[in-house]
């Protein structure tokens, strides 16, 4: 869908390149995450997708086409642009905010209408309650908020997010970027996600491109990464607590074994929980295996600290297992 | 004020001469201004040139000024015009580029990323944000121009200033009360309008 | 035109000269007696509250007001000559003054006036020490504008028997005797670019280092 190809980009002034000849495909429907230290390319590469920024060398296609060719500001109007300060327009309503896209592409005034009150509930905001209002009466949340419809306005196929999340309290953060994946699950969009927080890149992305020095280090799933980080600085990157990363992506109920399970309370695990949450449990009661039950309170199983071993040194490769019965993916 | 009651015609059309040749002047002076504050707030150099000139400009004594223009235009309201428009230049110039930059980067960047062009950017955006900034420059161009509207008299202007001078070359008081403070009251009125406004477009632009 | 404006001077050097010292002395004075009274002033209103408002909006209305009907206002009281002009431009010169001291001491940092008073020093010493220095740039840029201001309007203090460059502009205007108006206009206008930059230097130089732009 995205493909960039030996990508390049110099700045005056610096004697190394901002982005040196970057190649990256992002399949369609899929949520890449750029992320690496401050200055490694990553904000530039995303503007170089909506021409914010011109490349200096290579080339940048979307769905097949070379947008070096296209005129940028029609190629904008196609791209939903999130930003971390967000940049609503303090002069006009929310509604008005929303529409801007839709009016810069002629859209009737009634089908704008109808759309914007579309995204109000889909990002969480009653319309006949916020359509009227103004940017100056929104939390950041409410705002950010406003600022993903307004980038979903015209139905992009692609967006661009660049560190959306960021001036956001954590609290917040965190329902946002729950909100978010729920979101994006009913669409089919193709987005570019840059952050500086591996968490973050671990929690909303597909496949994860870490950049150092305008350079891409390592392009695979999460949980490919951080089995099996490409080098040292991927290694520590990611953090030393990699393993319980991992762990935190795998499902407790993959990780079950049959049997009867353990008698003590304390030692229980519900079925929707991760295999780290099973690991946080044994700490707790200080044995070595936990009772997985569902949610009437049967036994399904237990956990043992030796199989969840296993799957960790077994699965290396990330590849994906049968999911069990009772966990939700 | 006997004076005033008896001979309020001919200070209504002293007024009136006053205002129509102020507005005349702020009229051109914001158009002109306008076009080279956007140009300004793009780019540093023209910024620092245009505020050098205008301020350059600003600082020649207004008497001094109008008589300077005599050689050039003679006498009567084109020079007064002149002189306010060069006057208002550096005040509103200044403001209509600080308003246009004040506005937050992310804002236009937001702006553009969405696709908006230039020229939207500027009319949809910067300019109505700049607003506030743009009128407070405006009050000022305003108090200003009626100030040289006063003196223009000399030089055969017309407005307020005309019942000023024949006050004091008649050594009749009455006129130079009525002409200076009519004048000063229309000062502040201006003044005090503007600044209104200027309050209400700021809590709008928040 | 220039040539004959240069004659003019040269036939009229001590005429010329006594009304650029006149101009020079009612400004100066103006700005002084000015200074004097405003900038203790506003350092007071400063650090005070309300009776504050009261003061800075005259002060407002005060520099609305245009600089001819202020003088003319002043003559039929107090009759024309030097004192009344000296008068009428000391009160043209009080708003910006008054206006930039009280602004510029409100704007120093409240944390650091905090911090001083916290140090142990007196009111008068966070006053002298502290807060003046930092407001002395914007204090001084209120007395550039009132200086150019000022000059200007002594410019028109020929009207009302104040001497000063004025003399020439009006008599050359009513004569429409150019050279004269020339001998007039000119100087004036050199006058006040030269203070202008002459204060600008000043400000620039009291700018304490800490605080100038890099």
């Amino acid at each position: 869908m995205i493909d960039l190809d030996a990508l390049s980009k110099a700045f005056p002034g610096s004697p190394r390149l901002a982005v040196d000849r970057l190649t990256l495909s992002i399949p369609a429907g899929e949520v890449c995450v750029l992320i690496g230290p401050s200055g490694c390319g990553k904000t530039t590469t995303m503007r170089m997708i909506n021409r914010m920024i011109e490349p200096d060398a290579g080339t940048i296609r979307v769905e097949g086409r070379n947008i070096l060719h296209s005129d940028p500001v029609e190629l904008r109007r196609s791209i939903g642009y999130v930003i971390q300060q967000v940049g609503l327009f303090p002069h006009w309503s929310i509604a008005d905010n929303i529409a801007t896209v839709p009016r810069l592409l002629g859209w009737e005034p009634t089908r704008t209408r109808a759309r914007v009150d579309e995204l109000l509930s889909l990002v969480g905001m009653e319309p006949a309650q916020y359509r009227q209002r103004f940017p100056r009466e929104l939390s950041g949340g409410q705002k950010q908020r406003v600022g993903v419809a307004r980038a979903l306005a015209a139905d992009p196929p692609v967006m661009l997010m660049d560190e959306p999340f960021g001036a956001l309290d954590p609290i917040t953060r965190t329902r946002l970027q729950a909100e978010f994946l729920r979101i994006l699950r009913g669409l089919r969009k193709t987005i570019v996600f840059v952050t500086h927080d591996i968490d973050e890149a671990i929690k909303m992305g597909d496949r994860i491109a870490i950049m150092r020095d305008g350079r891409l280090v390592q392009y695979d799933t999460p949980e490919a990464i951080l089995a099996q980080p490409a080098d040292a600085f991927v290694d520590e990157f990611v953090g030393s607590d990699r393993a319980l990363k991992r762990l935190a992506l795998i499902p407790a109920a993959d990780v079950v074994t049959a049997g009867a399970g353990v008698d003590d309370p304390g030692a229980r695990v519900p079925a929707d929980a991760s295999a780290r949450d099973a690991l946080s449990a044994m700490l707790a009661t200080g044995v070595d295996r936990v009772t997985l039950i569902d949610a009437n309170g049967a036994a399904h199983g237990t956990i043992t600290l030796a199989a969840m071993r296993v799957r960790l040194t077994a699965r290396g490769d990330g590849s994906a297992i049968e999911p069990h019965p009772l966990s939700n993916t | 004020m006997k004076w005033l009651i008896n001979h309020w015609e001919d200070v209504l059309i002293a007024l009136g001469e006053h205002v129509a040749i102020a507005l005349t002047a702020l009229v051109i002076a914001s158009v002109v201004s306008l076009a080279i504050g956007i140009w300004a707030a793009k780019d540093e150099r023209v910024h620092r040139f245009a505020l050098a000139v205008s301020g350059f400009l600003y600082t020649i004594p207004t008497l001094a000024f109008l008589a300077l223009l005599i050689p050039v235009v003679g006498l009567g309201k084109t020079n007064a015009i002149i002189c306010m428009v060069a006057f208002s230049l550096m005040i509103l110039i200044r403001n209509v580029a600080t308003g246009i930059r004040e506005v937050p980067e992310e804002v236009t960047d937001a702006a553009r990323g969405m696709g908006m062009r230039p020229a939207e950017v500027l009319f949809r955006v910067e300019l109505p944000l700049a607003l506030p900034v743009i009128v407070a420059g405006l009050r000022i161009a305003a108090v200003t121009v009626i100030s040289v509207t006063v003196v223009g008299a000399y030089v055969n202007a017309g407005g307020l200033g005309t019942l000023i001078f024949s006050g004091m070359s008649n050594d009749f008081a009455p006129k130079i009360w009525t002409g200076a403070i009519t004048a000063c009251a229309l000062a502040v009125v201006a003044d005090l309008s503007l600044s209104r406004l200027e309050s209400r477009l700021k809590a709008r632009a928040v | 035109m220039f040539i004959e404006a240069w004659d003019y001077l040269a036939g009229h050097q001590a005429q010329f000269l006594a009304a650029l010292w006149r101009h020079v002395a009612l400004s100066a004075s103006a700005l002084a007696i000015a200074a004097a009274i405003a900038v203790p002033l506003g350092v007071r209103l400063a650090d005070k509250g309300g009776g504050a408002l009261v003061a800075i909006n005259a002060a407002n209305i005060g520099r609305t007001l245009p600089s001819l009907a202020v003088l003319a206002l002043v003559m039929p009281i107090m009759g024309t000559g030097f004192a009344p002009s000296l008068f009428a431009l000391t009160l043209l010169a009080l708003p910006p003054i008054l206006i930039n001291t009280h602004t510029a001491i409100r704007q120093v940092d409240p944390d650091i006036v905090d911090a001083a008073r916290g140090m142990g020093m007196t009111a008068f010493e966070i006053v002298r020490k502290v807060e003046l220095p930092i407001a002395l740039p914007v204090i001084f840029a209120g007395i550039r504008t009132a200086a150019v201001q000022v000059v200007s309007g002594a410019v028109l203090a020929a009207y009302i028997g104040g001497g000063g460059l004025g003399d020439f502009i009006t008599a050359g205007i009513a004569m429409m005797a150019l050279p004269q108006l020339l001998v007039g206009a000119i100087p004036a206008t050199l006058l006040s670019l030269g203070t202008d930059a002459f204060f600008g230097w000043i400000q620039r130089a009291l700018t304490p280092s800490g605080l100038r732009a890099p």
